[in-house]
């Protein structure tokens, strides 16, 4: 209840009008995509609010959100099309017309189409609509396509995908009502932003206990219960010390293991042959298991079967054992025993019991039951849902290792043994999550890359065993940037950090054109930022450049601007349409499949558009088939709107689920609505389908939710789906390296595959650290995000960037001590690829052998409008500076199973500068200069001074 | 130099949940947004795209680490967020020492405000002020603070459940609550009473209207949560314990 305005007489106007209009539309200050209402008055942004309605974020909005105000009216914005007539990196731009930038473009990559389209490399950075950019580089016909996944968050993307057919996050969240005990591994305060916060608001308001595994004690973990501060990239030891801790007592959910995971699954032990440590099968290429009933061997997907969980059996004439008894043994083994790790792991071995007892405790003595009538995927009925009451989440702590994608399944595996998957309590499927492990499609490119042609499928895509790996007859990698080769056979999300550095070297091949969107690769989206602007700028010989032509696309001045020959100025994200798909990063909740859209709440004062709107007018130009209807015109002439109305990728499946069908009654499936989009801006655009009530938890094998996720369009048949202890695609490519199948790996790359392709979790030192001496660089390096900063962005924001200008390094205080530093003193950070110069904040906060700082704070002089003495570029830093995109074996600084970036596993040392160098960062990149239309903001900013002078 | 309201009406203000903030800004920003076009508006910001950039703020969150020892001895460290704004004190002498009458206490609500058009920019409030809640605007030479948002709470053209200040209204942990901390049955009074809700610096005598909520104990002791120590399940040979009939 409110309370109503007293009679003060203080002449206080308190009930000012402030808004004109409010217009609901999705936020784009990071990727979590809450709804916000945006209080226009006078055609100007008043105030922006989170949606309590939406899904996401149910009202709060957090501290980068709330800024958005700074970042639309930011004075980084591009004003109209550039073209460069200077030499890369000066900013001599001319401003040009869009015709004739789309002319230019359109030369550029119908030349390629023609030819060769895998000279066209097409990677977007933090872009939300990767199903169309995808479809886009499909259409062109080019296998080089990827968003920035690779970079970020593969690993748990794909670790969870083929173990558990969900992953943390945007296909998963913990059960934030009724879990009792909660780890976090490795989250860098957001990933996602506020649904966490409102989480750990409740949870901890219910008394449930709060475990955060983190080396520096930041946000997130300053409020838990207790911190693990642990040695960076250890997370998948500490987890298999726990999962020995639980076999030794035998504290594990068997009856789960046997319902829902392929522990029974019977796996063939015979060395030396094709079929060793792969699933035996039926002829009907069903899983087998031993039935204790009828002793004998039997599909392990019937229901009607008591599989035997240990034991030794013939199968075929070879010896077949269930899965579980494998991962039994290996985690049973002393290797794996608490005291074995603990110094590593930098925890005491008397912690790791702990928590493993009080895992134990929490989901075998504090079970919870919900009143849940529900049906099994075989018919069978139930009268209450139980629940384990312990929830995981992790993030780019464990992804940004070299060893990440083993510490993820590690972690799945853990959760998988308490039975804490998809019921109450635990971890959630969000929808279209489960689905199969892994779903299809496999990445296109392999059956011809032609010109003219669609490459026949999205770039992307989930390979199962070396006959789906990208490469031609003479094992050359056919991407660009060698995803789904030898080097990284299940790189499912690219990898977009080695696409420059391979292009200049032309291994496999060189390009003609990049084109980037989003995606601030000459600064801090780059491993070796100095390396990779030499290579944006290298040279032949005759003068021409290694990269012939750079086309970026962004809406603000980025430190990657001044290294384009062609810059597509696109809007801010309250001047748009977008949709928020579930063919692309979905949005959902644990008892909901949701989507939303933007809607452009204000117009452009600039010459900018959209982008999606740009390529969609671009594929038209280029004549790719789905951009052109029958008579060669523009497919979607009213730009991305259009498409996201009447764009169907399957028969009534489009990039919106909701109000389908003609007159807007069908959700999931159904023909294109023509007042779709009104419908969303109805309802607060964003649209949510709730899954039936029954079907809350135990997705994976729940009747009730198989059927309505087909119906939905989410799985292809309403079949269970089965976890996955055991990962039989990563035997396939271990028994090609062992020499069986036609298509090999080259000798090179057979230990490797032999070594990482373990169908169980492994733990083994990250790459990086591995091949550096540790007593000479003795510290991990890490960087975390700021809850207020969302990667560059949040420099240009007056606002944010009063909270935070500068990054320092915190370092704790103990091992500063050692070196004679002290508070504030500029250090050396220096490793294997080189140095750069910070300031020290000593804390005690962080695991001793650490030294951490927040992410893309530091600037390049000159770029996103700031004045060049800004702190940003004088005393901030990237760490990224010493971070090499390659391992002193010349291969990429990446995770040996999905390519992911190991930004994470750098090792260093710090020392104290000298006396004359302790004033500021080495920031000697040189100044960039703003191109046409752009200065740096003003002196004094008196935003909302306007609006007084209107209500008075 | 200016009077004080005997008593208000109602105590309104804010309670502050230091177990739950985590320092993501939220609330800082949000207040920013609504205020600089608010009641006190502009919160004018000078080199905002340069060095030194320094703004009007009414509400800071400040980071530091404690450090302590727990109970069996080991040194412990806490990293700590504090939300720093206006408490609205009961006895503020940041306007007792107005000599012109532009800061002031609301009879009805408690609220302190400042008033502009008398303020002549002097600072003796803010010098007043231990817990260095005045923000002055250099640009326009007057001082500004907290209004508590008093051009939301009471505000007819905005919905009723949006009637709370833009900080409490915003924050993702829920750390942040608003009411009338006058009326002992009120819910942010019974929240006090429950988590033993405490006044900052108390020493000082301004008995503020804001309560902050300490952090909970923490369950990081074996005994927090009463788990038995794992020990060998006792069976017949390895994985004997598996040995069960499970059905599918």
């Amino acid at each position: 209840m409110a309370f109503s305005a007293p009679a003060e007489g203080d002449g206080v106007n308190t009930s000012p009008v402030v808004a004109d209009e409010v217009k609901t539309t999705t936020c784009y200050m990071c990727a979590c995509r809450c709804g916000i209402k945006v209080h226009l008055q006078d055609g100007k942004v008043r105030y922006i609010q989170g949606n309590r309605d939406h899904p996401v974020n149910k009202g709060v909005l957090c501290g980068k959100g709330s800024a958005g105000i700074m970042q639309h009216y930011s004075p980084a914005r591009l004003r109209k099309p550039l073209k460069r007539v200077g030499e890369r990196g000066s900013s001599e731009f001319v401003e040009i017309e869009w015709d004739e930038a789309l002319e230019i473009a359109t030369k550029w990559l119908s030349d390629i189409r023609k030819t060769d389209p895998k000279k066209l490399a097409f990677f977007t950075g933090r872009d939300q609509s990767q199903s169309l950019t995808g479809w886009w580089a499909n259409q062109f016909g080019t296998p080089n396509y990827a968003a920035h996944g690779g970079f970020c968050s593969v690993n748990m993307a794909t670790a969870g995908i083929y173990t558990i057919g969900g992953s943390f996050w945007e296909f998963g969240e913990p059960d934030w009502a009724h879990t009792k005990y909660f780890m976090m591994f490795g989250v860098a305060e957001d990933h996602d932003s506020n649904p966490i916060k409102i989480g750990l608001g409740k949870l901890k308001a219910r008394g449930a206990k709060f475990v955060s595994v983190n080396p520096a004690q930041t946000g997130y973990s300053a409020i838990a219960d207790e911190w693990i501060g642990l040695r960076p990239g250890t997370d998948g030891l500490f987890v298999l010390a726990i999962v020995h801790e639980l076999l030794k007592a035998g504290q594990v959910d068997l009856d789960y293991a046997v319902k829902y995971t392929n522990a029974p699954w019977l796996v063939y032990q015979a060395p030396n042959h094709a079929n060793d440590g792969l699933i035996a099968r039926d002829e009907h290429n069903n899983p087998l298991c031993w039935d204790k009933i009828t002793n004998s061997v039997t599909s392990a997907l019937r229901a009607d079967v008591t599989p035997a969980l240990t034991g030794s059996f013939d199968v075929n004439g070879l010896k077949a054992v269930p899965a579980f008894q494998l991962m039994a043994e290996r985690y049973s083994d002393a290797s794996y025993a608490p005291e074995a790790v603990a110094e590593r792991c930098g925890i005491p071995a008397s912690t790791i019991k702990r928590i493993a007892a009080e895992l134990a405790h929490v989901a075998f003595q504090e079970t919870i039951e919900l009143p849940i009538a529900w049906t099994d995927w075989a018919g069978r009925k139930h009268d209450k849902m139980i629940g384990r009451p312990v929830a995981m989440h992790a993030m780019r702590g464990i992804s940004a290792h070299s060893n990440g994608f083993h510490t993820c399944r590690a972690i799945h595996l853990l959760q998988m043994l308490l039975g804490t998957i998809d019921v109450p309590g635990g971890f959630r499927y969000k929808p279209p999550f489960p689905r199969p492990t892994p779903p299809g499609p496999k990445p296109a490119g392999k059956n011809g890359i032609k010109p003219n042609e669609p490459l026949g499928g999205i770039p992307l895509g989930f390979v199962t065993g070396p006959e789906d790996l990208l490469l031609d007859a003479d094992n050359n990698a056919l991407r660009i940037d060698k995803a789904y080769t030898w080097e990284h056979p299940i790189a499912s999300h690219g990898l977009m950090h080695m696409v420059i550095a391979n292009a200049v070297k032309g291994d496999p091949y060189t390009i003609d054109t990049l084109f980037l969107y989003m995606a601030n690769m000459a600064w801090n989206s780059s491993m070796n930022t100095r390396a990779t602007i030499d290579m944006l700028t290298a040279k032949h010989d005759n003068g021409d450049y290694k990269i012939p032509h750079i086309i970026y696309a962004d809406a603000y001045f980025s430190e990657t601007v001044a290294y384009a020959d062609l810059v597509l100025p696109d809007t801010t994200y309250l001047e748009r349409w977008d949709c928020i798909s579930l063919m692309d990063r979905p949005i959902s909740d644990a008892e909901a499949a949701s989507d939303a859209i933007r809607q452009p709440v204000v117009q452009p004062d600039r010459d900018v558009r959209p982008f999606q709107t740009v390529l969609l007018d671009l594929g038209a130009r280029l004549m790719l088939p789905g951009m052109v209807n029958r008579i060669l015109k523009p497919r979607y002439p009213g730009g991305y709107a259009d498409y996201i109305v009447n764009h169907e990728r399957a028969t009534g499946v489009g990039p919106l689920a909701g109000w389908r069908g003609a007159d807007g009654t069908q959700h999931g499936r159904g023909a294109p609505n023509p007042n779709q989009l009104e419908a969303y801006i109805a309802n607060g655009c964003f649209w949510r389908g709730e899954i039936p009530h029954e079907a809350h938890y135990y997705k994976m094998a729940n009747a009730t939710y198989l059927k309505w996720a087909q119906g939905m369009g989410f799985l292809p048949k309403a079949e269970q789906i089965v976890m996955q202890i055991y990962c039989e695609p990563l035997q396939k490519f271990r028994n090609a390296a062992r020499g069986h199948g036609a298509i090999q790996p080259p000798d090179k790359d057979r230990a490797r595959i032999e070594t990482y392709f373990d169908p169980l979790p492994i733990w083994y030192a990250p790459f990086d650290e591995a091949a550096v001496d540790t007593t000479e660089y003795p510290l991990h390096a890490l960087t975390q995000r700021p809850m207020h900063h969302y990667h560059s962005w949040g420099s240009q924001n007056a606002w944010l960037r009063q909270i935070t200008a500068q990054n320092k390094l915190f370092m704790h205080r103990e091992a500063a001590a050692k070196q004679n530093i002290a508070d504030d003193d500029w250090v050396w950070i220096t490793s294997r690829a080189g140095r750069v110069k910070a300031q020290v904040k000593l804390v005690d906060g962080v695991n001793k052998n650490t030294v951490w700082t927040w992410n893309a704070i530091g600037k390049r002089k000159g770029a996103w409008a700031l004045d060049p003495n800004s702190p940003e570029a004088t005393r901030g830093f990237l760490l990224n500076h010493v971070i090499s995109e390659t391992l002193p074996d010349k291969r990429s600084n990446s995770d040996p199973i999905t390519g992911q970036a190991a930004w994470f596993d750098v090792r260093v040392k710090v020392e104290r500068a000298a006396d004359h160098e302790q004033n500021g960062t080495d920031n000697n990149f040189g100044e960039l200069h703003p191109p046409p239309g752009v200065h740096v903001g003003p002196a004094v900013l008196q935003y909302g001074s306007d609006f007084k002078q209107a209500a008075e | 130099m200016t009077s004080l309201p005997d008593k208000t009406d109602k105590k309104l203000g804010l309670v502050i949940d230091l177990d739950t903030c985590v320092g993501c800004q939220a609330c800082v920003t949000n207040c920013k947004e609504w205020n600089t076009g608010g009641h006190m508006a502009p919160l004018t910001d000078l080199n905002a795209y340069a060095a030194e950039a320094d703004g009007v703020w009414f509400n800071r969150v400040h980071t530091y680490e404690v450090t302590g020892s727990s109970a069996c001895g080991a040194s412990t460290s806490r990293t700590m967020h504090f939300p720093r704004s206006c408490l609205h004190c009961e006895k503020p002498d940041c306007v007792t020492v107005c000599p012109t009458g532009a800061s002031y206490k609301r009879t009805s609500d408690g609220i302190v405000l400042v008033n502009e058009d008398l303020c002549i920019g002097c600072k003796l409030c803010s010098w007043a002020c231990p817990y260095g809640a005045r923000e002055f605007d250099v640009f326009e030479g007057v001082m500004k603070k907290c209004t508590l948002c008093v051009d939301r709470i009471y505000n007819e053209n905005l919905p009723e459940e949006d009637r709370v200040p833009a900080c409490v209204a915003t924050c993702p942990t829920g750390a942040r609550h608003f009411g009338d901390l006058g009326d002992p049955n009120s819910a942010v009074s019974k929240l006090v009473a429950e988590r033993g809700g405490v006044d900052l610096m108390p020493e000082m005598g301004y008995a503020p209207t804001n309560k902050y909520l300490p952090p909970r104990p923490r369950k990081d002791t074996a005994t927090s949560v009463p788990a038995k120590e794992l020990t060998p399940v006792a069976a017949t040979g390895f994985l004997g314990w598996v040995d069960k009939l499970l059905s599918r």
